[in-house]
């Protein structure tokens, strides 16, 4: 932590007075405030430099409201954060109400730009289309989905594949496959405990989709929760235990967990950035968006801060335990933002949301 | 009935008193009230150490004064500090009239019939609806219908209702402790009802109606499950300017920065926790002191 200066400690001091004070006073402590940002990003050394970007027409200011996936969260709030050192009249508060409150918010025209860690449904497009908003759909990132087991867990050896999973998973494994002997020929007598996100959240339903082949179709005798740290908790703690969730959340703890190799029929492959970047490790890696309203385009602040996202992006996923996405799909995203491309690819036949299918799908003309 | 009168007495053993077994119990009983105390004392005190062994190297100027980040030693709780203080301002300045109005109308105005035993009736009940009832109340009311959006103001008018029935219920407790002599002591100067409420019943009962409130409010700034249901925002990197502005409190940033992957951001949300503990202690040992004050000045 950087020495506190003389002039932030006074400042901090008169607001930290601020516990027994009224309103006014409350104010003026938050006016004083508006010329430090910059200054606070000067001291933030560990940020690595971004690209900088030009307003369309001079100086900009407003409020950019985001909102959404709480998967996509992170990366659009260190985008923010970066955004608002270099523009500080512009603010850009971020929600994470799940991709699918943040899509009822969007299309209501309550926010500027929707996170989703999945397509927009046709449903949700449909309310879009009725209120008038377009939808720009724009990927920012990958994220891998690691299935992960107890570190005393080694009757399994390092791999599992689709199938079994597709076995421990399925709705009709409900109160039948209780055991890991059950999962393949030669495993241990040993009872399996089940872990996964909540059935509201993105990552669920891409797992579901992928594996068991139809979107929210699972047992419901898992234990489950919004929290991804609560996951991590019960697999540690249970040598019977499988479970799954976003990479981020096994990088940080590797110590007390133990990642397996997913076989899709193309043999093993360990959820590395590389396996996940070139599209090997499948089929447990998807695209994650943005989504941005048209209407919220026509502002100069709104174009300058996805221009800058895009750019930026590729800088700052890493951070918050993402894998970017190939440059030239940044490129020709931003393209496609530039020319107004509304409209979602997952209305066409067989595109899935791995980066190859979207980048062809986009080749292809969509 | 006659075949018992009938029976043989029972032998003097059977009304020795059986000295031992009620000490037994006793004692029995003195250890489970201990046992009791100790229990929440206990759980207290394992709770707060593990926030402060965890949280308090965290709490300096650096950490209150910066806006939240993805570097977690750049990282603040700024903008939820004062989104909390702005929310706590404006649900005082809207529940602490209207609470106590109620209390007083209902205490000393209201006619003892069915309305008034079905308004208290129902007040009592509000009292125990969940908090997120309120937020859902709150997003259709404020949000929605008034189009105030995700705003300070929507905020404080959802909690000020979530407290209300605190704040009745506790004006309405302390007013009527105080004693009906003082009442005809007034009337009897010549006062009218209203100088009699204003001069003798409010100022007998303000300790414990600032009690109330205070404690109101403390439960207020802790609420989340309703903020988070009118849309009050997770990353909020600006001070919230007015009433008008949108906003993040202390429970939200701690509970955003629980649900991240990075131990180091564990941390800090035990140093928000330590911070908004603070606040909660502050406010509570400014109801005790005003109690006291209060009841010194009435002696």
């Amino acid at each position: 932590m950087s020495p506190i200066s003389r002039r932030r400690f006074l400042r901090a001091a008169g607001c930290g007075s601020l516990a027994a004070a009224t309103a006014a006073v409350l104010a003026a402590c938050g006016e004083s405030s508006a010329g430090t940002q910059a200054e606070a990003g000067a001291s933030a050394a560990a940020a690595p430099s971004m690209v900088q970007v030009t307003p369309p027409d001079g100086p900009i200011a407003g409020t950019i409201l985001v909102d959404g996936s709480s998967t996509v969260g992170p990366i659009s709030q260190a985008v923010a954060e970066e955004f608002q050192k270099q523009f500080s009249d512009v603010r850009v508060p971020v929600g994470v109400s799940g991709t699918g409150g943040g899509f009822k918010k969007f299309c209501a025209e309550e926010t500027d730009i929707s996170d989703a860690s999945r397509f927009i449904k046709s449903s949700e497009a449909a309310v879009c289309d009725e209120s008038g908003i377009g939808y720009i759909e724009l990927p920012v990132a990958i994220d891998g989905i690691a299935v992960v087991v107890n570190q005393q867990n080694d009757w399994i050896g390092d791999t599992i594949t689709t199938d079994e999973l597709k076995e421990i998973w399925a709705p009709e494994s409900e109160g039948a496959v209780m055991n890991w002997s059950q999962v393949r020929e030669g495993l241990p007598n040993e009872p399996l405990l089940l872990y996964g996100p909540g059935t509201d959240s993105g990552t669920y339903d891409y797992f579901t989709r992928a594996i068991n082949g139809e979107e929210g179709a699972s047992r419901g005798d898992f234990t489950p929760s919004e929290d991804d740290n609560v996951l991590v908790q019960g697999v540690s703690g249970d040598a019977g235990a499988i479970g799954f969730f976003g990479i981020a959340y096994y990088e940080q703890n590797t110590g007390v967990l133990k990642a397996l190799k997913v076989d899709g029929g193309a043999g093993p492959v360990f959820p590395t950035t590389e396996n996940i970047l070139s599209g090997k490790y499948a089929p447990l890696s998807r695209v994650i968006f943005i989504y941005v309203s048209t209407v919220a385009a026509e502002r100069p602040e709104v174009q300058t801060f996805v221009e800058f996202y895009l750019k930026n992006a590729a800088n700052l996923v890493g951070d918050v335990g993402y894998v970017p996405l190939p440059a030239e799909m940044y490129n020709l995203a931003l393209q496609r933002f530039t020319t107004r491309k509304t409209g979602t690819v997952s209305a066409l036949d067989g595109v899935t949301d791995t980066p190859n299918s979207v980048l062809q799908a986009w080749k292809a003309g969509a | 009935m006659s075949a018992q009168s009938t029976a043989a007495i029972p032998s003097a053993d059977v009304w020795r008193p059986s000295q031992t077994r009620r000490r037994w119990s006793g004692w029995l009983f003195y250890g489970l009230a201990v046992f009791s105390t100790l229990m929440g004392l206990v759980m207290l005190g394992a709770l707060l150490y593990d926030i402060f062994t965890d949280g308090a190297r965290e709490v300096d100027w650096h950490f209150l004064s910066n806006y939240p980040s993805r570097i977690a030693d750049n990282a603040g709780l700024r903008s939820a500090l004062l989104g909390s203080l702005w929310m706590l301002a404006f649900t005082a300045i809207i529940a602490f009239p209207l609470g106590v109005g109620a209390a007083i109308y209902l205490e000393e105005y209201a006619p003892d019939n069915w309305l008034t035993r079905f308004i208290q009736l129902n007040i009592a009940n509000l009292a125990g609806v969940p908090s997120i009832v309120y937020g859902l109340l709150g997003l259709g009311l404020f949000v929605r219908w008034l189009e105030l959006g995700r705003v300070v103001l929507a905020g404080s008018m959802t909690m000020a209702l979530l407290i209300l029935p605190l704040i009745i219920v506790a004006s309405r407790e302390a007013i009527r402790a105080v004693p009906d002599s003082l009442r005809e002591g007034s009337y009897a100067l010549g006062a009218t009802r209203w100088q009699m409420v204003r001069q003798t019943v409010l100022p007998s009962a303000a300790g414990g109606i600032l009690t109330g409130t205070i404690l109101a409010l403390a439960r207020a700034i802790g609420e989340t499950a309703p903020l988070i249901t009118i849309g009050a925002l997770t990353y909020v990197a600006f001070d919230p300017n007015g009433p008008l502005d949108i906003f993040t409190v202390l429970p939200i940033q701690i509970f955003n920065w629980v649900s991240l992957p990075q131990k180091e951001f564990h941390s800090l949300a035990a140093g928000g926790i330590v911070v908004l503990l603070v606040v909660l202690l502050t406010a509570n040992s400014l109801a005790v002191y005003l109690r006291y004050r209060m009841q010194r000045r009435l002696q």
